[in-house]
């Protein structure tokens, strides 16, 4: 067994709902990123508030990572069933911590008594000292992460906590097998990291980009994003609202736009399902939208806290009648942020709209992000100031690009009409059949304004593989880290990440498809619907797929158990 | 000054003596007694003949979703609270389709004056009955006539504390024209159910009932007494009153977004440095 420090160590808080584990978990996030390591959560929760069996994962490396590991090097265990479910995916070397008071037994768990290191109010305090002590984080650092987080609001607590804290990591240093030299230490960055996850970086890409309107019914795992922006959004000038339902939220982040407020709603499956006619009035009437889709198992309600990539046929099709869309899938949480910014400028410059698929595990999963640049960002030009228009003003005038003049109402002297009846190029209601023709065809020439911003699919590995797995949305990192252990072992193996999967430009990626001797397509869903999509739009089949529904995120170990035998 | 003629005059949808026109005429009045010009003017309407009234007007409109009118107007206001925003829509649409948003907009007190053409019955789709038909009104898809209790739109309004519900009727145009100035003056959610005959569909609310079972309020009711208003407003069949319901002063949803210059957040450049302040406590 080597002994020595190594660059990655994987650990796994677990407990039930009710026990603190989310916030005990982002406080060891936010300490491991302070302290220089790169990261990769994955939160696994039952729908519920009291109760239930959750586990908040975190991988730590001093080098770059992008992808979970199955095998724990620490499991905090918080009530007996932490230890009973998990113990058995220590690693060779992996410790298992545990109340001394909890009836659970297991090789290589450690007792620690925690009624002796704190007063109970405390005790995850405490925890957080032992496993600092483990992992050897500064302990000074750790204090100020703590006196942050709880002395603004409880400054009462500060000595208690710093004692807990003090206990904690000194109980660690003593009592826990090689404290301290079992990672790396990390290299402080000057420019701290910001300890995101997917669903913030989506909001701060909003932010960044102007969104000036959010509006949403509250739904697991979409929720974080209004709440990320709202928490935001007095400093930023953003209106906001907690709408009576989804249907009234896409309604009304339609009306926000048509008035001027680069808009956005964000939500999943269920609610998704309710703002279908919305999505189809935003394509009528021309008026850009984000609509945020954060994914998770169907159908109907599914499993409510857990993660699928299943909602790519919905959202593609969502919407009756035929009108343009893009479509992107962010891999990384980096991803969520540039993506989001993309989607405001691709629904201004197509008047339409966009949508931004992301998924339960991508939602919740913190991760180590580089500071992101703020200075000099392109921002959604509003067309505040009326531009010179032909006369008379025509918000559908009929043009070569299909792109039509946007006025905003209130801004000038121009009347700005919008209707859901097929109209002229003024707005008014029409059923004149040569008029219908010009404006449809008026709407769909704006798909090659979108095809001009596609973004192509990322490509790494080697070129003309013997094997190419192809993947979009969250999927990225497991796949990509997968295809660097295959290659690892000597074998030729090149990955393919779509993080736009509408439209497909087929010479993007069908020479590639062409040129790897086998292709697996690896998707978080049963019908291996992104496999159907490239054949569809090109003819090329993908006849091998990896395919997980089961709630739980792709990894690179279950890519690999079944690229070896499928 | 806008005259009258500045909105315009159109060739519309809608049938031969249909209360739709004098309900139109009396918009444009009021549109000119409130001093509001064509552009300075949002009208927002759902699906439904009622719902085709905007396009008959010289203004800014959105001819929105069956049901939805209400929460695009709520979104405009939201996003620009200095935009005059009116919402115009049937009973059908408002109460029935739409009837979550009705309840969430008068529970909101959002800026909107929401104008809704209550002629008892769908005209569009020829007649079935509507939330706010009669019991016993017998239709093709009610062939043992209504059995549902109506919706009482304005009742609800003032339970919900809405900020002005007024209730007007096509036949008195000049008294409607100033119940729906008055709607628009108010800063909060304004209601005015508006009866309105429908010759085609509705035989048993014609022009005669509307005008036999109602009645104009006098100055011995006072708008601000909410039980009073209350006890007003549960008159559905007989002894309806017309004019102002019910009024309170209320502070406007809209108002928790206002600007300090008045221009809508949207005008403004990004400000980096808050941007990075957000982004900071991240770190």
């Amino acid at each position: 067994m080597d002994t020595n420090p190594r660059d990655d160590f994987n650990l796994m808080i677990a407990g039930e709902a009710g026990q603190g584990l989310a916030t005990f978990g982002e406080l060891v996030v936010k300490a491991l990123v302070r302290s220089g390591y790169y990261i990769v959560v994955t939160q696994s929760y039952h729908s519920r508030i009291r109760g239930g069996h959750n586990t908040f994962a975190v991988r730590l490396s001093t080098e770059p990572i992008s992808t979970s590991r199955d095998a724990l090097d620490l499991l905090v265990a918080m009530n007996s069933d932490g230890v009973r479910l998990h113990h058995d995916e220590l690693a060779e070397d992996g410790i298992a911590l545990a109340d001394e008071k909890l009836d659970a037994e297991g090789a290589r768990l450690v007792k620690v008594p925690f009624g002796d290191l704190a007063p109970g109010k405390f005790a995850n305090t405490a925890g957080l000292g032992v496993v600092a002590a483990l992992i050897g984080l500064d302990q000074a650092l750790v204090d100020d992460l703590v006196q942050e987080q709880f002395g603004k609001k409880h400054p009462e607590t500060a000595d208690s906590n710093r004692t807990a804290l003090e206990n904690g990591y000194a109980w660690g240093r003593e009592h826990l097998p090689r404290a301290g030299k079992r990672v790396k230490p990390a290299t402080r960055s000057s420019t701290p990291r910001l300890a995101l996850n997917g669903n913030q970086a989506i909001a701060l890409g909003a932010l960044s980009a102007g969104v000036r309107f959010v509006s949403f019914y509250p739904m697991t795992p979409s929720t974080s994003i209004p709440l990320t922006l709202i928490a935001a959004a007095d400093k930023m000038g953003v209106a906001f609202e907690q709408a009576e339902d989804e249907i009234a939220a896409i309604n009304m982040a339609i009306g926000a736009s048509f008035t001027g407020a680069p808009a956005m709603v964000a939500t999943s499956g269920g609610g998704f399902a309710l703002m279908v006619e919305g999505i189809s009035l935003a394509a009528m009437t021309e008026t850009p939208v984000v609509i945020a889709v954060a994914q998770r198992p169907g159908p109907a309600t599914g499993l409510p806290t857990r993660t699928e990539q299943g909602d790519l046929e919905l959202v593609l099709h969502a919407g009756h009648g035929e009108f343009p869309r893009a479509l992107y899938a962010p891999g990384s949480v980096e991803q969520c942020f540039h993506l989001t910014r993309e989607a405001f400028l691709t629904a201004e410059a197509s008047q339409g709209p966009v949508f931004i698929l992301t998924d339960q595990f991508l939602a919740d999963s913190f991760r180590a992000v580089d500071p992101l640049e703020v200075e000099g960002l392109e921002t959604v030009p509003v067309p505040v100031d009326a531009q010179p228009v032909a006369l008379p003003y025509r918000r559908y005038e009929v043009t070569d690009s299909g792109v039509s003049p946007r006025l905003l109402p209130g801004f000038s002297e121009h009347l700005v009409q919008a209707d859901s009846d097929e109209h002229d190029e003024q707005g008014h209601i029409t059923e004149d059949h040569g008029v219908r023709i010009a404006q449809v065809d008026k709407r769909l020439r704006k798909l090659d304004v979108i095809q001009e911003r596609v973004i192509p699919p990322d490509a790494s590995g080697d070129p003309n593989p013997d094997l190419l797995l192809v993947c979009w949305g969250s999927a990225k990192g497991a796949v990509e880290d997968a295809a660097a252990q295959m290659r690892a072992q000597g074998h030729s193996v090149g990955t393919l990440h779509f993080s736009q999967v509408w439209p497909l430009v087929p010479e993007q990626f069908v020479p590639a498809l062409e040129g790897a001797k086998r292709v697996i397509c690896c998707e978080g869903n049963a019908m291996g619907q992104f496999a159907r999509l490239i054949r569809r739009e090109t003819g090329f089949h993908i006849a091998d797929t990896v395919l997980r529904y089961d709630g739980l995120p792709l990894t690179p170990e279950y890519i690999l158990e079944r690229c070896c035998t499928t | 000054m806008p005259t009258i003629d500045d909105f315009g005059s159109f060739e519309t949808a809608w049938c031969p003596g249909c209360g739709n026109f004098q309900l139109l005429e009396a918009v444009k009045q009021a549109l000119v007694a409130s001093n509001i010009a064509p552009h300075e003017v949002l009208f927002v309407s759902g699906i439904g003949q009622a719902a085709k009234a905007p396009q008959y007007l010289n203004c800014n409109y959105f001819n929105g979703l069956h049901g939805r009118g209400l929460p695009v107007a709520t979104g405009a206001k939201l996003a620009n609270p200095a935009l005059r925003v009116i919402y115009e829509s049937g009973d059908g649409c408002t109460y029935g389709e739409g009837g979550n948003h009705f309840l969430a907009a008068a529970r909101r007190n959002i800026g909107i004056t929401a104008l809704v053409h209550d002629n008892r019955v769908y005209g569009l789709t020829k007649g079935q009955a509507s939330p706010t038909s009669q019991q016993g009104f017998e239709t093709k898809a009610q062939p043992h006539g209504v059995f549902s209790q109506p919706f009482n739109a304005v009742q609800v309004a003032v339970a919900m504390r809405a900020g002005f519900v007024g209730r007007g009727f096509t036949g008195h145009t000049d008294h409607l024209a100033d119940l729906i100035a008055q709607a628009i003056a108010h800063p909060g959610f304004a209601l005015v159910d508006i009866f309105q005959p429908c010759p085609s569909f509705n035989k048993l609310n014609n022009y005669a009932w509307f005008k036999n079972n109602t009645y104009m309020l006098g100055d011995e009711h006072n708008p601000d007494d909410w039980e009073a208003a209350m006890k007003l407003a549960s008159a559905m069949d007989e002894q309806i009153p017309l004019g102002v319901i019910f009024r309170n002063d209320r502070p406007a949803f809209e108002s928790q977004f206002a600007t300090a210059d008045g221009k809508p957040h949207f005008t403004k450049q990004v400000e980096t440095a808050a941007l990075r302040e957000v982004m900071g406590k991240y770190a």
